[in-house]
């Protein structure tokens, strides 16, 4: 399957997932909404430009946006994940080694603790910039406070076990493939 | 020049980051004002779509409950018809059309017509629900929703040719006129964004009596929603020592977490109601400005 195709079929579940699974759901709480669709974003391939990453993570957020009515609210805080991501990985992996290995981030192209540091800041900075422009529109502080965390909890446990019920398998790539 | 060039070139990514934040940023501050657009009407069209598509698989799950308030609103119906008509001295009237009329020569004030719920929220603090009617059923803006059991869910905001959107009662930016069934006294119901099972009841004065499990109902006020649907009933009361008003907390009583068949309600003299209000407004501001 091709880098575009598998992508493709990744986005449409992840949006899928989350406006008819996780919306749908009653919640636990007001404070804390699971959301998995911008790990889509955590997995694009190292190789996309990261030009085209920006773009990619508008797309994504603005899609959310029209099943969700928010214009804007989601694709903001995806284009932030987009824009820092490049800076996450270079600082969290060794140059010339995993990069050129794996095709994109995974547990298994950067061992569990970096992806686990690169899923969490990235999970922080897209909660906290979403909940923070819904906070500037309505509500009090300390709803934003724990909001963020909770929000952030939650999101990290879906991850961590999305990716231990799904382990993708990802080819070691060598010099002849 | 050259080098400005080269400098928007070394950091092209970063513009590019900034240039998205603002679009996306634009969308969504400018949205109120901007949510009628005929792009967002697209959108609508396309979600509106796949969101039918699931529905039909979700409405299997509700069917039996569905039922059951579909033959409560039916049965209510009957009695509540008479309701929809109200009696206009016509001794003066010259020309008469007969269908808006009943035998009793009331004339027709509102006029409902079916709808089926096919996406809906209520974990955000702007809630929305989206219907499987638009302008080409004769959907407008503005008009009321009601569930199937006669309780008040919100109203249109924005309407595309197949679906329209429907801001719901549980959305921070909705305010109904309501009324306390017993008294009769008027309030604006709000949602705090909160807890998506309970409304707020403001600016009702605390000389009125109010009781735990009053009956709320919209207000005969509203250009928009017909007397007497049920917003809720009071669940618990508080008194705002600033403004000697109560803050009354609402138990809804449409249930928002599995609203299936909805009736869309239009007040056929809206715009005449309207157009009177403006022009009043009108009227005395230039009668203030003119010297008397």
């Amino acid at each position: 399957m091709s880098d575009f195709l598998r992508n493709m079929l990744r986005l449409i579940a992840f949006i899928l997932i989350q406006v008819y699974v996780l919306n749908k759901i009653p919640h636990l709480h007001r404070f804390i909404t699971p959301y998995i669709y911008y790990l889509f974003i955590l997995w694009l391939p190292f190789s996309v430009p990261r030009l085209w990453l920006l773009v990619i993570g508008f797309l994504t957020g603005l899609i959310l946006d029209y099943f969700m009515m928010t214009p804007g609210l989601h694709a903001a805080a995806c284009v932030l994940i987009a824009y820092v991501r490049p800076f996450i990985i270079g600082i969290l992996t060794p140059k010339d080694s995993s990069e050129f290995n794996y095709r994109e981030p995974s547990p298994r192209a950067m061992q569990w603790t970096p992806y686990a540091v690169y899923v969490f800041v990235l999970t922080l900075l897209h909660h906290g910039y979403m909940v923070f422009l819904e906070w500037l529109d309505f509500g009090s502080f300390l709803d934003f406070l724990i909001k963020v965390v909770a929000t952030t909890g939650i999101s990290l446990l879906l991850i961590f076990t999305a990716e231990l019920l799904f382990p993708r398998r990802l080819k070691f790539r060598t010099n002849t493939a | 020049m050259r080098n400005i060039f080269l400098f928007i070139r070394r950091y092209i990514t970063f513009f590019t980051f900034l240039v998205l934040q603002v679009v996306a940023l634009w969308f969504l501050f400018t949205y109120n004002r901007f949510h009628r657009a005929r792009f967002l009407g697209i959108a609508n069209e396309v979600t509106g779509r796949i969101n039918s598509q699931y529905n039909q698989v979700e409405d299997y799950f509700t069917l039996k409950e569905e039922n059951r308030r579909v033959h409560l609103l039916n049965d209510s119906l009957m009695n509540l018809l008479p309701r929809n008509y109200m009696h206009r001295d016509s001794s003066m009237k010259m020309i008469q059309d007969s269908v808006p009329y009943d035998t009793l020569g009331n004339y027709r004030r509102y006029f409902s017509r079916p709808a089926t719920v096919v996406y809906s929220t209520v974990n955000a603090q702007k809630n929305y629900i989206q219907i499987n009617r638009g302008s080409g059923q004769g959907i407008k803006d503005n008009m009321a929703v009601v569930g199937s059991d006669g309780s008040a869910v919100g109203v249109v905001v924005n309407v595309s040719s197949n679906f329209s959107q429907v801001m719901s009662l549980l959305h921070v930016q909705n305010s109904v006129s309501a009324s306390l069934k017993r008294s009769g006294d008027f309030g604006t119901a709000e949602w705090d964004g909160k807890d998506p099972r309970y409304l707020q009841l403001r600016r009702i004065p605390k000389t009125v009596d109010v009781k735990k499990g009053d009956t709320v109902l919209t207000s005969s006020v509203s250009f928009n929603f017909p007397t007497g649907y049920m917003i809720g009933t009071i669940e618990d009361i508080k008194l705002d020592n600033t403004t000697g008003m109560y803050i009354l907390k609402l138990k809804t009583s449409a249930n928002f977490y599995n609203l299936q068949q909805v009736h869309v309600i239009e007040n056929i003299e809206r715009d005449e109601q309207v157009k009177l209000f403006e022009e009043t407004k009108k009227k005395i501001e230039q009668a203030k400005k003119s010297p008397r």
